[in-house]
Formats: structure tokens, C-alpha cells, sequence
């Protein structure tokens, strides 16, 4: 059986020191033999951004496609093969920004699909941007005057959209980070979880400093029910969105996959293509 | 007795103008005429005059006539419209309900008010009244009333005996009341016998949607558009059965990103829209293009710019399919002519898109893709499936870790193996980044052109290899004239090619079926031969015309004719062009 070993490959991040990504990465290396994986059915898919380019730091099958479209091409991934198991990944531009659109009917379609957004509230690649994850008065080169929009709350938007399990975690708490991958991986559904991911150059408002101050875990919130999507939202608006853990999961709804009318359980990818005569004279009769 | 006639209902959509067609067709396809018909609708889905042109034939004909024979009118509207199409002596059979009256200026025309609505409500419905019109006509066809009983079986025999019964009295009922004004039938509409042979009616949109399903085609992410909608319908339906499915996704660049996930997992897959969802793709395209992902985009086109004309016919997204995407990659644009073409290049389409592990686009128009005729049977034993340098299911040979698989080996074709995501041994990387052989970024100037190289001359084999990338009906060495088209248009040159050569012009005709790579050698001769070269297209700017002076030169006999009103051209309409354009050169000789 792999161990995270195999997860790790020979290319070295272009992150810069310290960057909050690294951890991510070996969350996933982790998270994937935790589970008990092998290399060859591991598949992420990435976007655009420094994030991005975390699908070429793991050992496995990885697509690093175009800026804002991880969700429908790992979902596109999916459908042909549902015995891969897949990941999408990406930064807060690419998932709340560019990307908003597909995360929010990723999110309601509910594939088998885990998505870890390493939000580090700026854009780092471009130098500097506000991010839609930017606090209001956020100060950066897009925004001299501070940020007069307002941020995005990943859990609460998923929580609105019907998510089915929606987790944040923080780039220092690695342990944590590996379980919620490693739980979000098994959730048969689609899985958000949103990393806090320190972006050290760019961002110096929110700090690993900052977040270790800031963040409460769900576990020291006496009698947090992860199951409550009532009290899921209402304590995420009670903290700022703050919170570290898994934050809310809906085990009854059925995944996308177990949806799909005629869908078989072997991947589409190993089916056999032709149609025989005796289908293909039946599907043109149906035009004489 | 008459080869061929042009029949046309008329009236406000929504009430069932497009079932009155459609019963009509069909009870003449099954008769074995050749139909060749066009929708002329809006973009809503309630009121706003609609009509069905629906032309039989005793030979194939794959053009909208230039007159009208029969126009059947729910209102007055429809009247005023159409009317001026009829030629003289042609019939209007009107719903006296609404009083008809006949505009000024027309040519004699006959004009039968028929108590349509007032026969279907004695009947106990007045949505019966499409019935009592089919009736009306038939008289005036001399078709017996029981030529229809087995379309009307088929569409209500599962509500009863009684409702196939009343809908056939309808039919009776409106072919009595004419016959009575008429005195039996007018043998000036009466046609030639059918040949009775078997054949297909369907529109391009369900060639294409049969022909990915046939292609092996198991998933569609699509998004709804005019004209493609009937596209992933089609297989909304059907897919589930043989495994597979259609998401709507959330828009086209989700659909195309989705495809080339579905490619990328190794399942043949294919998303359909128009030129707004065209525009929309264009980034992904390009990421197909350089990660050297197969995949199928049907571009069905409609007016445009913006939104333009969406229910209208227009081949305006030449340029943008060839040019749209930035940087460069290998794509293919291929341009099938007919609804048996949209079948059979469907399936062509999935298999150069695996083969050469690129985008493929296959463009129809309008016209083509809803336009509904007659189709001689599809041939199963034509249907190849070809995946190329996939390798799905073989045991590839153990590697170290960090020992990548060369996804982009440099192979002498350019083309390189590709394991699928699942596969031992296979792992590599794949990015939209200029990437080395096993996918991993690289900026190296030397990686980059041998890269770049590979892409770009992968599809050097290309035009050899498919099947007629232009069609030629060529059979003059020294021609008048080379008329040259895509799409919908071939059907219509044809017509007016017949009319200019019974007057002694020598016409050529190439139809252009591979847009890109512009299959230049093929073309070349026949462009030099012809005395002068007259590309007839959909649109204002000759994007056609400007790629044959492109690839072929000779620019200065090429000239065009451009139609961009929304309709379709009129064999007539080209005729007339074609003699305008050559009026003062070698037609006055030969016509002489």
C-alpha cells in the first residue's frame, strides 16, 4: 500500500519560503495514503494563480487547466470515471472570483468531487490584487483607498447553495487539514474545504499570526453538531466566518453519480463504445 | 402532373403550426417524395407569426423553393406575409374564421375560406383545425384521406380508437369541403408518383445527436442555445440507456471545460452550442489545443453579432472558429452539407479529434440544423470508431517513481500515446503551460519549439486522409464559372447551377466539407480552371471568399455573393446574382 512517499515527486514548488500552499500539499500526500490510495487513482485538478500549480507538486494524475475552471473539468473527470478519485484545487480568485459561478453549481450538483481552496484573501501570482476574500478597507494595488466591496464567506455561500459537507481549515494545523481532506476524500458528495493558506509576501494583514488569533475551531464550541445547517450558518456569521473544522456534513443526500439514471457503477471509461446493429436499426427507425 | 410543389402553413406560434408540418411531411415521406423543409420562427415562444415551408419532390432537393404552390393560413397575417410567394394560379386555403382577404398586387391566386376552427369545434375541439387544413390540402393534392390514417395512428392511438377516429373525420370533413368548391382535384397540383422508397426525416441536429451516439459519444455537458438545443434533447434521452448522460451545465465555458474533463478521462465526449457559447469557449479550446485533449465542439450558427438573429439563418463564425482562440494550436472546422453528412462527419468528428488529440469543431448552420428532410438510410457498415494512440485498457511497462509517462513524446506523426487518469504506470502531468514530454512546465526555448512543432504538424495528414474535404459536381474542364459554398447553401447552388446550365453557362460546384486546414491542393485546380470563381455565403464580409483568396490566391476573379437577412438563399436568388456577375465576361459568349 502507498504511504505518503509516493505521493511526493521530484519537482520543487515555486512557492515562495513559507508559503501556507506547502502545507496543503502535504495534507494531500497525507490525506491520500491515510485513505489508501494509490498514486495512479489520485487525479487533481487545478486552476490558475500559485495555487494552481499544486497538482504538478503530487504524485498522481494532474490537470492544470485555466484560471477559474477546476470545478467542471474535475467534474467532467468524474463522470468518466468514477472510480478516480478526485480532487479540484485552487486559490480564492480562482474559486470565488473567475471561478464563483461553477463553485456555486459544483456545489449543488453534488458530485464526488473534493475541492480545497487555498485562501489566502490577495492574489499572489499578479502581485498584489484584492481578492474577493479581501476584507472590506483591505488595502492593496488594485484597491490603494481599501477595499470598498464586501468579502465573500466560503461557508456560508456553500451552506446556501445546498453544500453537503463544508469544511475550513488553517495552513498551521496540519494535522486537522489531513483529517478534513482525508474526511472530505470519503463523503460521497462534493466536499469544499476552505484552507486558510498565509499568503507571506503579498498579504500582511492576514498572518499565520493573525489566523492563530483569530479562528475557532468548531471543537471548542460546546456542542457543535456538524449535522445542524441552521446552527452551522448562524455560528459562522457569530464568528466572521472564522471557523476551523468541519463545519457541516449532510451524510443522507445522494451524490450526483448515485443520481444519474442508468449510470453504472463500471467507469464510463471502460465501456465498450459501439452500438450494435440491432440498437442502431431501433434508434434510426425511430426517424422512418 | 408535377415533379415537385411547395406547400407552407402559416399562423401564430404556439398554435400548433409546427404538428401541421410535421403530420403533412410525413404522410408525404412516407409515400416515398423527398421533403426538404424550413422553419421560419422567432425568438419567443407565444405569438409572432411562424410558418412551415415544406417542399415534396419526386427527386432529392435540398433547397427552400423560390414559389409557393399551397399556403395554408390560420390568420390574416400569414396572408399578408407569405402571399406573394404563391405563383400565379396557386392555392390559399384560409380559416374563414378570420375573414380572409387578399392584399393588393398579388398575382391570381385561388383562395378557399375554409371553416377550419368551426369544423374542429363540431368535432369537439378546435385544435383539431391543423386536421381539417391537412384534409383541405389533400384535396387539392388529390391525395386519398387515407393515406393519412397510419401517421395519425402512430401520433393518437395511444389516447383510443375514438381520438384517432375524430382526427381522421377532421381530415375528411376539410378534404369534402374543398373537394366540393373544386369539383375533384386540380391536376395542375397533382404530382408524379413517389418512388415509395424507404427513407429517414429528421433534421440535422438529430443526424449529428444519432451520429455521437453511434461515434461512441457517452457524455454532454451542454447548455441550452438556438439552434443546438435539439443537439443534447436528443440524447438527454437516449444516453442513459447505453450508460451514459447530459449535464446542463451552468453555462458553455462550464460545458466545454467539462468536455475536456470527460476527454481527459477517456470517454468520448461532446458539447453542442452557437456563436454566443462559441465565443464563450474560446479560452478552452485553446487548452484543448495545447494539452492535446480530444474533443468535439458543434457550433450550430445562427445571426449574429451578440445576439444578433438567433432564430435566423447566417454563417458568420467562420473567422472566429478558425482565429477565435489566442496563441496557436491545431484545430480542425469541418463543414458537413448535408443532413447525411451531419451523421456520418459526427462520427468522423470524434474520430480525427482522437486520432490527432485535438479540438474538432463541427459547424453547421440554421438551416441545416432544423431544417427538416428526407434522408436516404444511414449505412452501419460504414460507422468505424478509431481512438488512435489512446490506451485505455493495455499494461503499460513499470516505471520508477518520478519516472513520468512521456504524454507528449516527439514521435515522427507528432501525435503521442496517451495513457488515461486510473492507469499504472502512466502518471504524467498535463497543463496548459508550455510543458516538456511528460507535462511538466518548461520554458526552455529549445522545449518550447519542438512543442510547438509537434502540435502544428500534427495535422499535416489531415486533408489527405478525409473524405472529400471539398465535393465537387465539376464536370466542366474550362468552366464559366466556379460556384463555391458550405452548409445549408450547397443545396441551393445546386438549383441555380441546374437553371444557369440550361441556358449554356458551364457551372462547377465545390463544396467546401474541411474548413481547417484549408484543403488548398484540392481546390486549387479547380479555381484556376474556372474563368471565374463566385463563393455564395451567409454573411456580409466573404469570410469564406477571403479564405479561398487566403490559401488559393487568385483574388481577382474571385468574387461573392453575400446574403445576411436572416433567411436562406433562394436558388433563384443565386441564379440571377450568378448572371449578374458574369453578365459582361464569357456568358454573352456562350449564351450566344
Amino acid at each position: 500500500m502507498a504511504t505518503m512517499k509516493e505521493f511526493r515527486n521530484n519537482v520543487k514548488p515555486n512557492w515562495c519560503p513559507g508559503c501556507g500552499d506547502f502545507s496543503v500539499q502535504a495534507a494531500i500526500q497525507r490525506a491520500a495514503a491515510n485513505v489508501g490510495l494509490e498514486p495512479e487513482q489520485l487525479a487533481i485538478v487545478s486552476g490558475i494563480g500559485c495555487s494552481g500549480r499544486i497538482s504538478g507538486y503530487v504524485n498522481c494524475y494532474g490537470l492544470h487547466g485555466v484560471h477559474g475552471r477546476s470545478l467542471p473539468i474535475a467534474q467532467g473527470l468524474k463522470m468518466a470515471n468514477r472510480d478516480l478519485t478526485v480532487i479540484a484545487a485552487g486559490g480564492d480568485g480562482d474559486g470565488f472570483a473567475i471561478g464563483m459561478g461553477h463553485t456555486v453549481h459544483a456545489i449543488r450538483r453534488n458530485m464526488d468531487v473534493t475541492y480545497i481552496v487555498m485562501d489566502n484573501q490577495i492574489y499572489g501570482l499578479t502581485k498584489g490584487q484584492t481578492s474577493p476574500r479581501s476584507a472590506a478597507g483591505f488595502v492593496t494595488k488594485s484597491t490603494p483607498g481599501g477595499s470598498i466591496e464586501s468579502a465573500i464567506s466560503p461557508v456560508e455561500l456553500a451552506l446556501s447553495v445546498g453544500a453537503t459537507f463544508v469544511a475550513q481549515s488553517f495552513s498551521s494545523d496540519l494535522k486537522g487539514l489531513t483529517e478534513l481532506i482525508e474526511k472530505g476524500i470519503q463523503h460521497k458528495g462534493f466536499s469544499l474545504i476552505n484552507v486558510f493558506s498565509p499568503c507571506v509576501t503579498y498579504n500582511k494583514v492576514n498572518t499565520y499570526d493573525w489566523f492563530k488569533e483569530n479562528i475557532v475551531s468548531v471543537d471548542s464550541l460546546e456542542g457543535y453538531d456538524p449535522h445542524d445547517r441552521i446552527k452551522a450558518m448562524s455560528y459562522s456569521m457569530q464568528y466572521k466566518g472564522l471557523l476551523n473544522g468541519l463545519i457541516y456534513q449532510n451524510t443522507e443526500q445522494k451524490s450526483y453519480e448515485q443520481l444519474v439514471a442508468g449510470f453504472k457503477e463500471e467507469p464510463l471509461a471502460y465501456q465498450d463504445l459501439s452500438l450494435s446493429k440491432e440498437d442502431f436499426d431501433k434508434l434510426v427507425a425511430e426517424f422512418a | 402532373m408535377i415533379s415537385q410543389l411547395s406547400w407552407k402553413v402559416g399562423g401564430q406560434q404556439g398554435e400548433g403550426i409546427e404538428s401541421t408540418g410535421e403530420i403533412f411531411s410525413i404522410a408525404m415521406a412516407r409515400m416515398g417524395y423527398h421533403l426538404y423543409s424550413y422553419r421560419h420562427f422567432s425568438s419567443r415562444i407565444k405569438g409572432g407569426h411562424t410558418n412551415n415551408k415544406i417542399r415534396v419532390s419526386t427527386k432529392p432537393m435540398r433547397a427552400v423553393s423560390d414559389v409557393l404552390d399551397i399556403l395554408v393560413a390560420f390568420d390574416q397575417e400569414t396572408i399578408d406575409v407569405n402571399a406573394h410567394e404563391l405563383r400565379e394560379g396557386g392555392v390559399i386555403i384560409a380559416d374563414a374564421k378570420f375573414n380572409p382577404k387578399l392584399p393588393d398586387g398579388l398575382k391570381p391566386v385561388r383562395m378557399f375560406a375554409v371553416p377550419l376552427t368551426q369544423i374542429a369545434e363540431e368535432l369537439g375541439t378546435s385544435l383539431m383545425k391543423n386536421m381539417v387544413s391537412i384534409g383541405a390540402s389533400a384535396a387539392i393534392l388529390g391525395m386519398p384521406v387515407e393515406s393519412f390514417r397510419n401517421i395519425v395512428e402512430d401520433m393518437f392511438l395511444r389516447k383510443g380508437e375514438k381520438v384517432v377516429e375524430k382526427n381522421m373525420e377532421a381530415i375528411k370533413q376539410g378534404f369534402d369541403f374543398v373537394n366540393n368548391l373544386t369539383g375533384g382535384q386540380l391536376p395542375e397540383f397533382q404530382l408524379d408518383k413517389a418512388d415509395g422508397s424507404k427513407r429517414l426525416f429528421m433534421i440535422g441536429n438529430d443526424a449529428v445527436a444519432l451520429g455521437a451516439l453511434t461515434a461512441g459519444c457517452r457524455f454532454m455537458p451542454a447548455y441550452p442555445i438556438t439552434p443546438a438545443s435539439e443537439i443534447m434533447e436528443y440524447l438527454i434521452k437516449k444516453l442513459p440507456k447505453f450508460g451514459g448522460t447530459v449535464i446542463q451545465t451552468e453555462d458553455e465555458i462550464a460545458a466545454i471545460t467539462m468536455a475536456i474533463g470527460g476527454n481527459y478521462g477517456g470517454v468520448r465526449t461532446m458539447t453542442a452550442s452557437a456563436g454566443p457559447g462559441l465565443s464563450l469557449m474560446m479560452e478552452a479550446i485553446g487548452l484543448a489545443g495545447m494539452t492535446e485533449t480530444p474533443v468535439v465542439i458543434v457550433d450550430t450558427q445562427r445571426g449574429g453579432p451578440s445576439t444578433g438573429l438567433p432564430t435566423k439563418q447566417e454563417q458568420s463564425d467562420i473567422n472566429a472558429m478558425i482565429h477565435g482562440t489566442h496563441g496557436e494550436i491545431p484545430k480542425v472546422v469541418l463543414a458537413p452539407s448535408s443532413v447525411e453528412d451531419c451523421f456520418y462527419d459526427t462520427v468522423e468528428a470524434f474520430n480525427i479529434a482522437e486520432e490527432y488529440q485535438v479540438p474538432v469543431i463541427l459547424v453547421t448552420d440554421l438551416t441545416l440544423s432544423l431544417g427538416k428532410s428526407t434522408v436516404e438510410p444511414f449505412d452501419y457498415s460504414r460507422v468505424e470508431i478509431r481512438r488512435g494512440k489512446l490506451l485505455t485498457g493495455q499494461e503499460l511497462p513499470e516505471k520508477e517513481q518520478n519516472d513520468l509517462f512521456k504524454r507528449y513524446e516527439l514521435t515522427e506523426d507528432g501525435i503521442s500515446p496517451r495513457p488515461i487518469p486510473g492507469q499504472k504506470f502512466g502518471l504524467h502531468h498535463v497543463t496548459g503551460v508550455e510543458h516538456d514530454q511528460t507535462g511538466r512546465p518548461s520554458e526552455s526555448p529549445i522545449n518550447r519549439k519542438q512543442q510547438m512543432d509537434k502540435r502544428m504538424n500534427k495535422l499535416n495528414t489531415l486533408v489527405d486522409r478525409y473524405p472529400n474535404p471539398v465535393l465537387f459536381d465539376a464536370p466542366h474542364e474550362d468552366a464559366d464559372v466556379l460556384l463555391v459554398g458550405i452548409n445549408s447553401v450547397g443545396g441551393t447552388i445546386q438549383e441555380a447551377k441546374e437553371r444557369l446550365e440550361k441556358e449554356g453557362v458551364k457551372v462547377n460546384h465545390a463544396q467546401i466539407r474541411l474548413i481547417h486546414p484549408f484543403p488548398t491542393e484540392v481546390i486549387k485546380p479547380y479555381v484556376e480552371k474556372a474563368k471565374k470563381v463566385i463563393v455564395v455565403e451567409n454573411n456580409a464580409t466573404g469570410q469564406i471568399a477571403n479564405l479561398l483568396k487566403l490559401h488559393v490566391g487568385n483574388a481577382e476573379k474571385i468574387d461573392s455573393i453575400l446574403k445576411y437577412d436572416g433567411n436562406p438563399f433562394l436558388p433563384n436568388e443565386v441564379y440571377t446574382q450568378v448572371k449578374g456577375l458574369i453578365k459582361h465576361g464569357d456568358y454573352e459568349r456562350v449564351s450566344q
